[in-house]
């Protein structure tokens, strides 16, 4: 069963596609509803402050963090990708701390900084990037065999896979692509073959 | 506008869904919304409440005022701006402002046209009575709306009249036949494509949010319930008596809008509500702003 964190952003999307690829897939919007069998987790674009804050306040930071830390496979886009990183520039409050990467929040400015492009994630080629008020990586923390740089685009990395995660600053839920969401499927099914 | 922006400005309605955009006079305000968990703030120099206490012509808020906010917080921010004042949008664009919202709030600048919203990169947020407002405001260029409801009465009923009214004109014209949207678009005054968009997607093309009126937990979640897919909050929390408080109970009622337990708990000491105004007891009646 993947969850897909639900407290605020774009959920319905993650939601959409993955049922689209024939996956079962639950909302996650209070501690009731993280299921026993979690086989896979998407943490959503939106505001990540709003997040954070609903995360601490319904009680489900510690859960997901044990889930996370056990191997769980997550698909983090933009505020899914503050959440999990282990530094934000400017000092702001992390949340699960476990992705060791630095990133820049609202690093293109505000809205009229908002843009498209084209490019490859890794060894999937030209996958369209939809880039809203996004963060991107600043460095990663960890050497070049732990976290994998997927995407560098104007020279500055935007997506990253390491251990369980596979992390971007874009939104692939948001195109008709769904080659992301794929890979991360196939991550969750190998998971469930070792569980 | 190019397409390209338009859908990026699509875009970022989807990243607030499910979220509380709350209005702030100051940059205190703005970061007790933030650290309450709005998803953005509305930034204005008088709530509606005090707008419609204080009568004459409310306009766009000064652009310093605008600023001290955008620094104070790292979350969007939205600011009005009058119906059909393309210059005040002009000045917010030029302030790098998140999102402009074409409010009836305000004392509108032009009683026949609206703003012609395509010609800025800047995304635009309009409210709506019915179908065919919102679909006029969406041709127009805006890529999200609310309902008007009533704004600064604390009254949820309009808000909940023109929700309905959306959603069961969408449901009516997404059950008609092909050959009867020709005529569907004529009665809403709309463009054809527009009325395919609704036909075949059963949903408006852009966000839909619920607007005016909504000062309870229990407001916000009969909005979502009935189909909004976020909420703006605008005199009912710093009109009430513990706004960080409200606020932060306002926003987990969103999140757990299905959930009534939850929604009890959240409801339980939240303070002095606004005091509100019945509609029948308000001089001005902003939702007949702008209704063409």
């Amino acid at each position: 069963m993947l969850g897909i964190l639900a407290l605020q952003g774009a959920f319905e999307e993650h939601e959409k596609m993955l049922r689209a690829l024939g996956c079962q897939t639950v909302l996650i919007r209070k501690k009731n509803d993280i299921p026993q069998n979690l086989t896979g987790l998407v943490l959503v674009g939106g505001e990540s402050t709003t997040q954070r804050k609903l995360l601490c306040e319904l009680d489900m930071l510690e859960i997901l963090k044990e889930r996370i830390n056990s191997g769980v496979p997550v698909l983090a886009t933009c505020a899914g990708l503050i959440l999990l990183a282990k530094e934000i520039t400017g000092g702001e409050q992390t949340c699960f701390g476990f992705l060791p990467v630095r990133v820049c929040r609202n690093a293109y400015g505000r809205q009229l900084g908002s843009f498209s492009a084209v490019g490859d994630i890794g060894s999937i080629k030209n996958f369209p990037m939809r880039f809203i008020r996004a963060p991107y990586i600043e460095r990663t923390l960890a050497d070049d065999k732990e976290v994998e740089i997927l995407n560098v685009t104007d020279g500055r990395i935007t997506a990253v896979r390491y251990k369980n995660i596979l992390a971007m600053s874009f939104h692939p839920e948001l195109t008709d692509d769904t080659r992301i969401h794929n890979l991360f499927v196939d991550m969750t099914k190998i998971y469930s073959r070792k569980l | 506008m190019n397409n390209d922006r338009y859908q990026l400005n699509k875009e970022l309605a989807q990243m607030l869904k499910g979220g509380v955009i709350m209005d702030v006079t100051t940059p205190e305000q703005a970061v007790i919304a933030q650290q309450a968990g709005a998803c953005a703030v509305m930034a204005l120099e008088r709530i509606p409440a005090d707008i419609r206490a204080a009568g004459g012509v409310s306009r766009m808020s000064d652009p310093a005022m605008i600023k001290g906010i955008q620094k104070a917080v790292s979350i969007p921010v939205m600011a009005k701006c009058r119906i059909g004042h393309f210059a005040e949008a002009q000045i917010l664009q030029a302030i790098e402002i998140d999102y402009i919202d074409e409010s009836e709030v305000l004392t509108p600048a032009d009683d026949i046209y609206h703003i012609d919203k395509t010609r800025f990169d800047v995304p635009f947020v309009c409210g709506a009575r019915d179908l065919g407002e919102a679909l006029r405001r969406i041709a127009e260029g805006a890529s999200m709306i609310r309902t008007k409801g009533e704004p600064g009465t604390g009254d949820i009923v309009q808000a909940v009249r023109h929700m309905r009214k959306i959603q069961s004109e969408i449901s009516t014209l997404a059950a008609k036949r092909e050959d009867e949207l020709f005529e569907a678009a004529k009665q809403l005054q709309v463009p054809l494509d527009l009325v395919r968009y609704v036909h075949e997607n059963k949903k408006l093309p852009v966000v839909n949010f619920a607007a005016g009126g909504v000062a309870t937990p229990a407001d916000a979640a009969l909005m979502m319930q009935l189909g909004a897919e976020g909420v703006f909050v605008g005199s009912g929390i710093f009109k009430s008596g513990d706004p960080a408080k409200r606020a932060a109970a306002i926003v987990k009622a969103v999140t757990n809008y299905n959930d009534p337990e939850m929604l009890a708990s959240l409801s339980e000491n939240l303070g002095e509500a606004m005091v509100g105004i019945n509609e029948k007891e308000i001089e001005i009646i902003m939702e007949e702003r702008g209704k063409c």
